[in-house]
């Protein structure tokens, strides 16, 4: 049976309670009558023969490129770029999609006798994944073959001798990335693509660019004037991201772009009630949640924390397409749009959602106040074409216990920016003067160069993914928060979903429409 | 606590009442796929009318449901004299606050109406179950209707049923009140007494939202009382609309009877000043405000004329 189509509930009296994510855990909530509910599309069916779909990407390509085989000789140099650990969200089960499309990338390479191959992780500036997630993302055959010759490398946007300046775009911008990748005879570029914003110029242009390059775009204004950064036509970020790629191209840098399409199938069966609609929940299913929640109340955070973490998305690839990266990135794009995009009419006054446990940038970490905004403000919020679902002046109300709690391994810099910046100024545009300090800190920089921290400076573009956001709302309210971090945020906490909506009606006023974001699925509203 | 009444109020607790515990209702703007055969508004529910049934339901409602009513609401009955005029078979139309008020309703009516009227319920909360719509319509004569959409079928079943000399118990509101104030009506029982000639017979009840409110976990004792109003028959060529407007008036002003008295509520209806049964345009916990003390609680300590003091 084919996938459903996504859907607006309008909520009347047989409407169930509406599932919300809750961080580590999730809750129902009865949601008032004639609010609207956006169900996202029934997940995609998965490629029967996912590496014979690869093998054939790769001898097809798009964009007029030459298949990949007859690009590869003995005696040049190979190298083969990935997306980190921020995607898929959860990590996949086994094998991961990098794992089959490199592994095929390798074969071909073998047979064409090529020596020089280097494996990077384009992290920009993300943590460096640990041995156990490079091992989870390419497999333990592509890992022990080039771990241990040091031929696995993290892409480093501190290091000097291993960035090259390609030069400035129309607009002034500095296009600086990674030697090895730029100075190859064939850069493969490996992606996955989970949203409509990953992938094309992007991969390259900011998966292995140093800080010089990447505050171009990853500031307060790219940000407003991306409506949304999902919408390429409508984004900054993305012209900025191509600008730069097709100086990348200009200056002779080869890029064979790898672009796979996952569908939102997200949690395995025994999760199975998150993603499916509540009216069609089985006794197994209300079996399932009460057993889970019930167990997760009962459960220190820290393990519930590993718990989830632990989850495996059973995703699945639905397509795959190699060869020039805006040819490419057109159809990968087009194949997001069909799985994910839902019609919907009209703005709304208050905009609901449920935030879960994780985001791009707490893999394995903990889901800390800023992500917590930076997920809602900066993803949820922007996951619209034509127009925000949310009015100007209207209310976002979000569910996540928001702990003050930070990972201070991986995200050393977000404490002192929470402590210190966003005590002083929580405006997007007002925070911009600390940045120097926290990009160029050395201790940061070492952290980030030789442990598992995220740069510096990167609590300040999650602050900045909310810009536009913040912007456009007239007051964030997180239910069930830790009241202290929500208000050093500059939102307002609120108890239950029934005291937001009341605080939210002072704003929008009385008897204002309502929309709920039900994810997972993800979804995107195309909102006319 | 006791460790007898920790077990009794876990127990209570785990009462299935929606999601999660029990099985999830369903939407009634989506559409279901392959129905089950002759359930919901297809249900078939003759054979309730049958003479064995009818004997069982008739014992039950005397032995059982009437008893019970009146340990548990105390029915206070207003107006029933109006009943001795009405020619059966009549549409008895109430507000709806608890699923108390069908069993209630039919303890108070004369035994001539009360055995021959079947109650007008929700298809897809009432008949979504084989066994659900076994037990309802043998225990209350309920029929099946649809409340979400148009259907022809109940309408047309309805109206045989009136034409066929059977009384009909309907809550035009199509659900329980979720706060205790009145919901906006719906156009079934004026369209059914447009069409079959029948007398609409208003009925207020007020008491049973707190025995067992929408979503309640318990059953309470409560007083209730009943207001019958004078019956309405649709004029010569008077509309739906316009008849569901009447009924809509007058069950306003019965809600207001049963606060005050009669009088006072005739005055206001004389003046046009019928207080809105449907609460304050608010927040819920302002709606919930503006109820007041439950009414139930005066019911027994009012006056209900003055006493001359010697």
């Amino acid at each position: 049976m084919s996938p459903r189509p996504g859907f607006v509930l309008e909520v009347d009296r047989s409407t169930p309670s509406t599932l919300f994510w809750h961080g580590e855990g999730y809750r129902l909530e009865r949601l008032p009558l004639g609010s609207r509910v956006l169900y996202a599309p029934e997940p995609v069916d998965a490629l029967r023969d996912p590496v014979g779909a690869i093998r054939q990407a790769l001898d097809a390509p798009m964009g007029g490129v030459a298949p990949l085989r007859s690009l590869l000789r003995p005696g040049m140099a190979l190298t083969i770029a990935f997306d980190d650990v921020s995607l898929p969200l959860p990590p996949m089960r086994g094998p991961d999609v990098r794992q089959l499309v490199i592994e095929q990338v390798l074969e071909t390479a073998a047979e064409a006798g090529v020596d020089d191959v280097v494996l990077i992780a384009a992290l920009a500036l993300h943590r460096r994944m640990t041995d156990a997630e490079l091992r989870h993302a390419l497999g333990e055959r592509i890992f022990d073959a080039f771990a241990p010759h040091g031929l696995l490398w993290q892409h480093d946007a501190e290091d000097p001798d291993q960035l090259v300046h390609l030069g400035l775009t129309d607009e002034g911008e500095d296009v600086e990335i990674n030697k090895r990748a730029a100075t190859s005879d064939l850069l493969v570029y490996v992606n996955i693509n989970l949203v409509a914003m990953d992938g094309g110029h992007k991969s390259v242009a900011t998966g292995l660019a140093s800080y010089k390059s990447l505050r171009h775009h990853h500031n307060a204004h790219t940000m407003t004037q991306s409506r949304s950064f999902m919408d390429q036509h409508r984004s900054e970020l993305h012209s900025s991201n191509w600008r730069m790629g097709r100086l990348i191209a200009a200056s002779g840098v080869k890029v064979f772009q790898i672009e796979t399409n996952l569908n939102t199938d997200t949690f395995p069966e025994q999760f199975r009630f998150l993603q499916r609609r509540e009216w069609e929940w089985t006794a197994r299913d209300r079996a399932a949640f009460l057993a889970s929640s019930k167990a997760l109340e009962a459960t220190p955070d820290r393990l519930a924390r590993s718990i989830f973490h632990a989850i495996r998305a059973p995703h699945k690839m639905t397509s795959v397409q190699a060869g020039e990266v805006e040819a490419v990135h057109e159809r990968t794009t087009e194949n997001v749009y069909a799985q994910q995009l839902l019609e919907v009419h009209g703005q709304t006054d208050v905009l609901t959602m449920g935030l879960p446990y994780i985001c791009p940038y707490n893999v394995n970490s903990i889901m800390n106040p800023i992500l917590v905004a930076c997920l809602g403000l900066g993803y949820f919020f922007n996951m619209y074409r034509g127009r925000p679902l949310v009015r100007a002046g209207g209310v976002v109300i979000m569910s996540h216990p928001t702990p003050w709690a930070f990972h201070p391994g991986h995200h050393p810099s977000y404490i002192d920016f929470f402590e210190q910046v966003l005590a002083e100024t929580t405006n997007p545009a007002e925070i911009g003067k600390y940045e120097e300090s926290f990009a160029t800190d050395p201790w940061y920089v070492h952290l980030y160069r030789t442990g598992n921290a995220y740069h510096g400076v990167h609590p300040f573009y999650m602050w900045y993914w909310c810009a536009h956001a913040l912007e456009h709302v007239g007051s964030v309210i997180i239910v069930g928060g830790d009241r202290a971090a929500v208000r050093r945020l500059g939102f307002k906490p609120a108890s239950s979903m029934a005291d937001a909506l009341e605080m939210a009606s002072d704003v929008v006023g009385p008897d204002p429409s309502i929309t709920h974001l039900h994810s997972p699925p993800l979804l995107m509203a195309d909102v006319r | 606590m006791s460790a007898g009444a920790r077990l009794v109020s876990r127990a209570r607790r785990l009462r299935p009442e929606g999601l999660p515990w029990g099985a999830p209702t369903w939407p009634s703007s989506v559409e279901r796929g392959a129905p089950e055969r002759n359930l919901g508004a297809d249900y078939d529910t003759q054979w309730t009318r049958r003479y064995p049934a009818r004997l069982a339901r008739a014992v039950l409602l005397d032995n059982v449901t009437r008893p019970l009513a009146h340990i548990v609401a105390s029915p206070e009955v207003r107006g029933e004299e109006v009943l001795e005029l009405v020619e059966s078979p009549a549409i008895y139309v109430a507000n709806h606050a608890s699923h108390v008020d069908t069993g209630l309703l039919l303890s108070v009516l004369p035994a001539r109406v009360r055995h021959k009227t079947v109650v007008a319920a929700a298809a897809d909360h009432f008949f979504d179950r084989r066994w659900k719509a076994h037990l309802w319509s043998l225990v209350l004569a309920a029929v099946p209707i649809e409340r979400h959409r148009v259907n022809r079928k109940s309408a047309d079943d309805t109206a045989a049923l009136l034409r066929q000399g059977w009384n009909l118990i309907i809550y035009p509101e199509g659900g329980r009140t979720p706060d205790g104030w009145f919901q906006p009506m719906r156009g079934g029982a004026a369209y059914l007494a447009t069409r079959t000639g029948r007398p609409v017979v208003p009925v207020h009840i007020v008491g049973t939202y707190r025995i067992w409110p929408r979503g309640g976990r318990r059953l309470r004792r409560s007083p209730t009382r009943i207001t019958f109003g004078t019956p309405i028959t649709a004029a010569e060529g008077e509309s739906a609309r316009r008849l569901e407007a009447r009924i809509d008036n007058v069950l306003a002003e019965l809600a207001e009877e049963a606060r005050t008295d009669w009088w006072t509520a005739r005055r206001h209806a004389g003046r046009g000043e019928t207080p809105s049964a449907r609460g304050p345009t608010a927040s819920p916990w302002r709606r919930a405000w503006a109820l007041g003390p439950d009414p139930s609680d005066t019911i027994e300590d009012e006056t209900r004329w003055a006493v001359a003091d010697d």
